[in-house]
């Protein structure tokens, strides 16, 4: 997996509350089987107007936001849907990093899965950083001591678990660390469930 | 009973420590919740983060988060661990009529043969869409007794905390973890913190555990519950039959939590025993037991809890453009400039614009044109029947278009055998095929932009049953009496 470790990108505000993940990445596309190339479809109907032209009034068609990596977004950001169609476009549209006061649970943990570091800060910080981005200056995202910094104000501490942390610094393929480490303690588990509940083995 | 007597100056400044374990009477185990001996029964090894490994005993799997799972597993040369352990079913991105002809959309039916090339090549049963079985996975799971109490089970989608009706502890996850878990068959989480939802009273005429979860997500906000495992509990839960439950755990992820439980009981065991996969004979006594023992201890804590009197509730109807935002359906549209904060005010103006109401509106005043009775929240047999019951001998309002489409293909012999076919296509309802259809909106039947519908799934997202399309959630009997009022009707006007 590709690894994140400290990122100094411009920011953009995506502020409403309850971005859902159907509004990162609409159903109708979900037809498409691949990871990757689908920041095409992100934020589509957003993005685009009936004519299939871009809306100007959007923050990511703003030429000071385009291709910004740092995504600042109102409370519950990516929730609703499992779709990891989200997280995969976000990356390919370049997003490497998300900051919101809460964000929902499966999108959170899909983030990890992909590279993009999703940061949770308090509402006080949040409007603070929305200034900042409002007002085009970069930021500098750095895990490995999780902290953001800016021009202007005091740099901000976040936390992530200790396992998304070093995951995300290395790089990890979490499969391949499974199946190395717990391959034994797995098939312990297994023998000891099919004596106690053989009826969720039986197909076995 | 484990005394430990520490004598004079504690141990603190080194002094000395009896411990006394007398024979006779062993501690009581402390008190547990539902989700606690669920998650402790099916930990493998635990991290010193405060994560665990946490073993998962099935997983369901459909077309639209599995192709980049399967093509993972492909690309590093891994097997399935346990095929038996894994069921796939297409159940997006079908069509719901015309099954006899091959999909029309070129990459739907790319995609739904993907899942059966990758099924077969990975030794994972797969039910096609002329299978008998096929159908909504959150429906066919606990259909075709693949979902049992006591287990863990996932699937690539949100709404898997459906499952959790039987006492089961089940979660959406991303392609990534679905990829994890059927390389490993298990994944690294962390323990939730535990909320009661608990439901007391008698619900009443024309009031559905639809209204109950629209009432409970309204209560706790979209992100609410967030971290938490809600279990439901409370007289009213008990008495609901099983499709009413897995409609109260369905929708548990609207508040943001990923999981939904209800302790298992008789109304349980009475819907699985017999079930095609569920265990039979000496095999189904033992699990029985076993599944007895699946309940909250009395004494134990929860981490947050929340009560709600059933007999107070009126059916509800949402206004806006997340299910935390209802109403009772004798209220009305909320106005922003009653909001106590800038950023709810905007929340609230936002949703309205979107939706096309005025602030203050009643919501009895709100025309629809679309109708749609399906998903896994109430794509059931009882939801169908509630619905019939409202229109039966009734027609729906000129300019109306109606769909039901039944959760699975089981669900749909079913109503036939019970005429309920008839009762709807009399009324002037479409009698369709299995499938998600209008409730996500990836396969053909979708609405155009200004449409507004009243709708029994779970989302009531901008854009989620078409790009620009409207969506009022409530109960299947609430959607019956609005198709025929031809706007957002009080089901009890009907009854």
């Amino acid at each position: 997996m590709e690894p994140f470790t400290r990122l100094v990108a411009r920011a953009a505000p995506l502020i409403q509350a309850n971005i859902d993940t159907d509004i990162i990445f609409p159903a109708r596309f979900l037809v498409h089987t691949q990871k990757k190339g689908l920041g095409r479809f992100a934020f589509y109907e957003w993005r685009y107007g009936d004519n299939g032209e871009e809306t100007p009034d959007f923050v990511l068609n703003q030429a000071r936001f385009r291709g910004a990596e740092v995504l600042v977004c109102g409370d519950n950001f990516g929730c609703g849907s499992s779709r990891e169609q989200a997280p995969w476009a976000l990356r390919d549209l370049g997003v490497r990093c998300l900051i919101s006061t809460s964000f929902g649970e499966i999108f959170y943990a899909n983030c990890f899965k992909n590279g993009i570091l999703p940061v949770v800060v308090s509402p006080a910080q949040l409007a603070a950083l929305v200034a900042e981005a409002q007002d085009g200056h970069s930021l500098e995202v750095d895990l490995s001591d999780q902290t953001i910094r800016r021009g202007a104000g005091p740099a901000i501490r976040f936390t992530v678990g200790a396992w998304q942390r070093e995951s995300l610094l290395k790089g990890w393929d979490e499969i391949t660390l499974v199946l190395d480490a717990e391959g034994e303690k797995i098939r312990e588990f297994e023998h000891r469930q099919r004596l106690q509940s053989p009826w969720l083995y039986e197909r076995d | 009973m484990r005394r430990l007597y520490v004598w004079a100056g504690g141990w603190r400044q080194g002094g000395n420590i009896v411990i006394e374990t007398p024979v006779a009477e062993p501690q009581p185990p402390p008190p547990r919740t539902l989700y606690d001996k669920l998650w402790t029964s099916h930990v493998v090894t635990d991290y010193d983060d405060g994560q665990a490994l946490l073993y998962i005993d099935r997983q369901l799997i459909h077309e639209v988060s599995s192709p980049q799972a399967f093509a993972g597993l492909r690309s590093a040369g891994r097997a399935v661990r346990r095929p038996v352990a894994q069921m796939a079913v297409a159940d997006h991105a079908v069509p719901t009529r015309d099954r006899d002809q091959p999909i029309a959309d070129p990459l739907a039916r790319e995609q739904v043969s993907l899942l059966a090339a990758n099924a077969k090549e990975f030794g994972v049963e797969f039910l096609g869409l002329h299978d008998r079985r096929q159908g909504i996975v959150h429906v066919i799971g606990p259909e075709l007794g693949f979902t049992l109490p006591g287990m863990t089970l996932v699937c690539g989608d949100s709404h898997t905390s459906t499952h959790g009706a039987f006492g089961a502890l089940a979660f959406g996850i991303g392609a990534s973890e679905s990829e994890a878990v059927m390389a490993t068959q298990t994944l690294r989480q962390r323990r939730a913190r535990t909320m009661n939802v608990r439901i007391e009273g008698q619900l009443g005429r024309g009031v559905s555990a639809k209204d109950v979860i629209l009432a409970v997500v309204n209560r706790l906000g979209s992100a609410g519950a967030a971290g938490y495992a809600i279990e439901y509990s409370g007289a009213a839960v008990r008495r609901m039959s099983m499709e009413a439950r897995m409609t109260l755990c369905n929708m548990s992820i609207e508040a943001g939590a990923r999981m939904g439980l209800i302790a298992p009981d008789e109304t349980t065991f009475a819907y699985l025993e017999g079930r095609l996969l569920a265990p039979k004979r000496t095999l189904w006594k033992a699990a029985l037991a076993a599944w007895r023992d699946l309940n909250t201890d009395e004494g134990a804590a929860f981490d947050a809890a929340l009560s709600l009197d059933a007999s107070a509730l009126a059916p509800r109807v949402t206004w806006g453009t997340s299910p935390d935002q209802s109403a009772p359906i004798t209220g009305a549209a909320p106005d922003p400039a009653q909001a106590e904060t800038a950023p709810a005010r905007d929340k609230i103006a936002r949703a309205l614009a979107y939706m096309d109401l005025a602030p203050g509106m009643r919501l009895a005043d709100v025309a629809i044109d679309k109708v749609f009775i399906g998903s896994c929240t109430n794509g059931r047999i009882e939801d169908l029947r509630a619905a019939a019951g409202v229109l039966r001998g009734r027609k729906i309002a000129p300019g109306v278009t109606a769909l039901a489409v039944p959760g699975s293909g089981a669900v749909k012999r079913q109503a036939e055998a019970e005429g309920l076919d008839v009762v709807f296509e009399d009324a002037g309802f479409e009698w369709r095929e299995a499938g998600c259809s209008l409730c996500v909106a990836m396969n053909n039947d979708r609405l155009q932009a200004g449409d507004r519908c009243a709708s029994t799934s779970n989302r009531n997202f901008e854009g989620r049953q078409g790009p620009g399309a409207r969506t009022h959630l409530m109960s299947p009997a609430s959607a019956a009496a609005s198709a025929i009022a031809g706007h957002i009707a009080d089901v009890r006007d009907y009854l």
